[in-house]
């Protein structure tokens, strides 16, 4: 297993580096500059800002440069906000995106297995169709507009919950990681009632129930392991994604996450922010992959077997 | 095994907790705020920085006139300029030297007095070349100060700022310029508190942490106290600042609400006593169902389009004026925008500080078809494909797309349209590869100048190709030096006649500033700059009505 983790880690290594390099020039060469500005930015002060952010070097200077510093730790200045350097923004507002992606992931996983279960254990009757409707309709709706409505009926109609903030007014985190959370809720939805579907009929299961043991014990317990497994190979991505992906629900409610500077450094052409921002999440992808992967193994007997054979 | 039983309980408690932390609440930001006279303001973006020698937008203005202030104010009505940091201040006959006086009661918020050197210091690193200030040109109607800036002049005791004596600072201008005591209210002719920059880095250097909270010396009517990213900035009322009897906010909080829609829910919830702007859509059910609540006022900017005149079927002035001709402003203004914007016919906005330019030709198809068979193109016959150039952006999009129907329905001619992103049309404009591009010129202070003096030749803000030596002169020899007011318009006025009839530009409105103020916001009168004066704001504890 250690050498699955190893050899897993070392190949991240030039995928990172491939990230870096293509992201690094792509930005280079799409036109538009961090300081071009509605007002014309007079020639001798375009010059002194290339020179502070050693733009007026020629674009290979600038790559050998900034992945010197890179290996150092440091990920530059941000150009847009020119007294931040990119660790401290990312530091600022990793917490409240990770927070975010967690409480996410928990209504994800809460409501997501607890519908697949359900769905699973009757198939084809109206106990499978209707969750299962619910998850077809929380994967089609965007957060762009599933956020709105809850804003407006939770926070605006019924005054039960605030519209934004994060962590301002008791109870402000519930509608973000609502939103956040549904489309992931259904996808779980769909793979716990498959992968329920599949086990429940597996002859271990036969088994546990001729051993006379109550429904609930055979689907707590025997059941939900293995049928759990392909939420788990998804649990990893997802949260990958919650994370990157968590700009929309981060500009809707107003939360100082890193997402929000993750989109808005494209526009801005804040290189160093772009650059910065894609490296941390390449690196979210690819540990959450591995970390997903690794617990597949964990919870699949077939699988560890392989491994334990392997050693 | 263990860990089967340890994670649902973590996930219970993680449940639990979420669950309870929604119990509680009740009263919102405004209530609280007008209890505690501490204001909401919602700021639109997150300030780029502090350091006014840097910054650009209008977010970080709100700031910078919170924290320091220059030598002169502007009354929160007319936008007059009125003593600051400077008591009083006398003109030299020739228009060209003015002496402030500086009160003697003026400190820093640390204590320290403020000092007619502080000025000096800090507009030599205003003009630092190494800093690149952006806003750095505002200093130039000062003897020498572009020279400075640029690095061709390097001892800046050559420019024309002399300290007279601790409280007394003499400038020197390159000409008459009427408008100078307005420049010293925009935040790039701020004071900067010498010590604690010097003590972070450099004069010159960028992004140092002197703007930190801690660290960040001011001489405005509030002081910095908090600053988390995208979430808040917090200032207090100052006990240094000289007047500061009449501030009577005890505090404001910037929120960064870069999402306009959400802004606007958050103020319906209480969040907020303002927001940075109103979403279109939802002006008009305001104005039916909340009017007291929107703020719309004349706002010193003219919404334009730029016509490429280095392309050839648009080098022709008959050309661009049958297409200004052909565009009905009162139509677009009253069914696309619907914010309550002024049709434009001069491009310097109506009654600028007195002065109104004679009024281009309104809605004329007629007239629009006649130039256009007269250009060669009869019938919009062999008119080429044109293509109408715009930031992405849903406003602008409408306004082009209506734009295009009235010119296919006027003259017949086939025009296209484009979107960009916001850079990428910078630089598409800037290097003239457009045809007609979509423009928006908000003044810098309240005089016909700061529109005028765009149509440079050459000048980097002007974009279209056109010049003409009469209005140059007019602008740039003429006017700067009239004798009276009213010569000085009479000049601007001719040369605004000029741009008209050669329209290099087409009119289409001038700007109103939208926003949503509770109504226990007091003491904030719109005015043509849009500009807020916080120590002369103040909450009234009687309409906690509240907004639902």
């Amino acid at each position: 297993m250690l050498r699955f983790i190893l050899s897993r880690l070392l190949q991240a290594v030039p995928v990172l580096l491939v990230v870096i390099t293509v992201t690094f020039f792509l930005i280079h060469s799409v036109p538009g500059g961090p300081f071009s500005a509605d007002r014309a930015v007079a020639p001798a002060v375009m010059k002194a800002l290339n020179a502070q952010y050693k733009l007026d070097l020629p674009v290979w200077q600038q790559y050998t440069s900034y992945v010197g510093d890179l290996l150092t730790g440091d990920l530059g200045p941000s150009f847009k906000y020119p007294g931040r350097s990119v660790n401290e923004m990312i530091y600022a507002g990793l917490p409240n995106t990770v927070e975010l992606g967690f409480y996410a992931m928990l209504v994800a996983v809460c409501i997501g297995v607890v519908a697949g279960v359900i769905a699973a254990l009757k198939p084809n009757t109206k106990q499978d169709y209707i969750p299962m409707s619910l998850a077809m309709i929380g994967i089609c709706m965007p957060s762009f507009l599933l956020g709105p409505l809850l804003v407006l009926v939770c926070g605006i109609w019924m005054d039960w919950l605030p519209v934004s903030g994060w962590g301002d007014i008791p109870g402000d985190k519930i509608l973000p990681a609502l939103t956040l959370g549904s489309a992931y809720a259904a996808y779980i939805a769909r793979l716990s009632r498959g992968g329920m579907l599949e086990v429940m009929s597996q002859d271990y299961i036969r088994t546990a129930r001729a051993k006379g043991l109550s429904e609930w014990v055979v689907v707590l317990k025997h059941g939900l392991r293995g049928g759990l497994i392909p939420v788990t190979a998804f649990l990893g991505p997802a949260f990958a994604g919650l994370l990157s992906g968590s700009f929309v629900v981060e500009t809707i409610f107003q939360i100082p996450g890193l997402g929000r500077f993750y989109v808005q450094a494209a526009f801005n052409r804040d290189y160093t922010m772009i650059m910065g921002t894609t490296i941390f999440f390449s690196t979210a992808i690819i540990f959450f992959n591995l970390f997903s992967d690794v617990l597949a193994t964990w919870l699949d007997p077939k699988l560890r077997q392989q491994f334990q054979g392997g050693k | 095994m263990k860990i089967t039983k340890i994670v649902p309980r973590l996930i219970w408690s993680a449940l639990i907790v979420s669950i309870l932390g929604a119990c509680g609440g009740g009263e919102n930001n405004v209530t609280i705020g007008n209890r505690e006279s501490v204001l909401h303001w919602g700021n639109g973006d997150e300030p780029q920085e502090l350091d006014p020698h840097i910054i650009t937008g209008v977010p970080e203005h709100h700031l910078m006139i919170a924290l320091l202030e220059g030598l002169v104010l502007k009354d929160p009505t007319t936008l007059e300029p009125i003593p600051g940091v400077a008591e009083s201040w006398t003109i030299s006959e020739d228009g060209t030297v003015y002496t402030f006086k500086i009160r003697d009661n003026a400190k820093w918020s640390n204590g320290d007095p403020l000092t007619a050197e502080d000025f000096r210091w800090s507009w030599e690193r205003s003009l630092l070349p190494a800093l690149g200030n952006q806003y750095s040109y505002m200093a130039f109607p000062i003897k020498n100060a572009q020279a400075f800036s640029t690095g061709e002049l390097t001892d800046f005791s050559q420019v024309g700022v002399k300290v007279l004596d601790k409280l007394t600072l003499e400038v020197t201008l390159n000409n008459p310029t009427p408008y100078f005591l307005q420049l010293l209210d925009h935040y790039s002719m701020f004071p900067v508190h010498r010590a604690t920059i010097e003590k972070h880095g450099e004069p010159g250097e960028r992004g140092t942490r002197w703007t930190r909270v801690g660290s960040f010396v001011g001489n405005g009517p509030f002081i910095l106290k908090q600053w988390d990213l995208n979430k808040v900035l917090i200032v207090e009322k100052s006990p240094t600042y000289w007047d500061r009897d009449t501030v009577k906010l005890n505090g404001i909080h910037f929120h960064p609400t870069q999402n306009i829609t959400t802004e606007e829910r958050m103020f319906r919830a209480g969040q907020l006593h303002y927001t940075n702007v109103v979403p279109p859509e939802k002006i008009l059910n305001y104005r039916e169902n909340n009017p007291e609540s929107l703020h719309v006022s004349p706002y010193l900017g003219t919404y334009f389009y730029r016509i490429n005149t280095r392309v050839k079927h648009l080098s022709d002035a008959r050309v661009r004026k049958a297409l200004a001709l052909s565009i009905d402003r009162k139509s677009l203004v009253k069914n696309v925008t619907k914010a309550g914007e002024i049709p434009a016919y001069t491009f310097t906005p109506p009654n600028t500080l007195g002065y109104t330019a004679n009024l281009s030709e309104s809605f004329n198809p007629e007239k629009a078809r006649a130039l256009l068979a007269e250009a060669g193109y009869p019938g919009g016959q062999g008119f080429p494909a044109t293509e109408i150039l715009y930031n992405t952006h849903e406003g602008h999009r409408k306004l082009a797309v209506a734009i295009q129907q009235m010119w296919k329905k006027e003259l017949n001619v086939e025009i296209t349209l484009l979107n960009q992103d916001w850079k990428v049309y910078l630089d598409t404009e800037t290097s003239g590869n457009y045809e007609i591009s979509r423009a928006g010129w908000i003044g810098d202070y309240v005089d016909p100048n700061t529109f005028l003096d765009l149509w440079l030749k050459d000048g980097g803000n002007n974009r279209t190709g056109w010049s003409n030596e009469e209005y140059e002169r007019l602008v740039f020899q003429e006017a700067p030096q009239a004798k009276t007011q009213e010569a000085r318009y009479e000049a601007f006025r001719k040369a605004e006649q000029i741009l008209l009839d050669e329209m290099p530009i087409i009119l289409v409105y001038t700007y109103v500033s939208k926003h949503l103020v509770h109504p226990s916001v007091k003491g904030l009168p719109g005015n043509l700059m849009d500009y807020p004066s916080y120590k002369n704001m103040y909450l009234s504890d009687e309409s906690q009505s509240g907004l639902q």
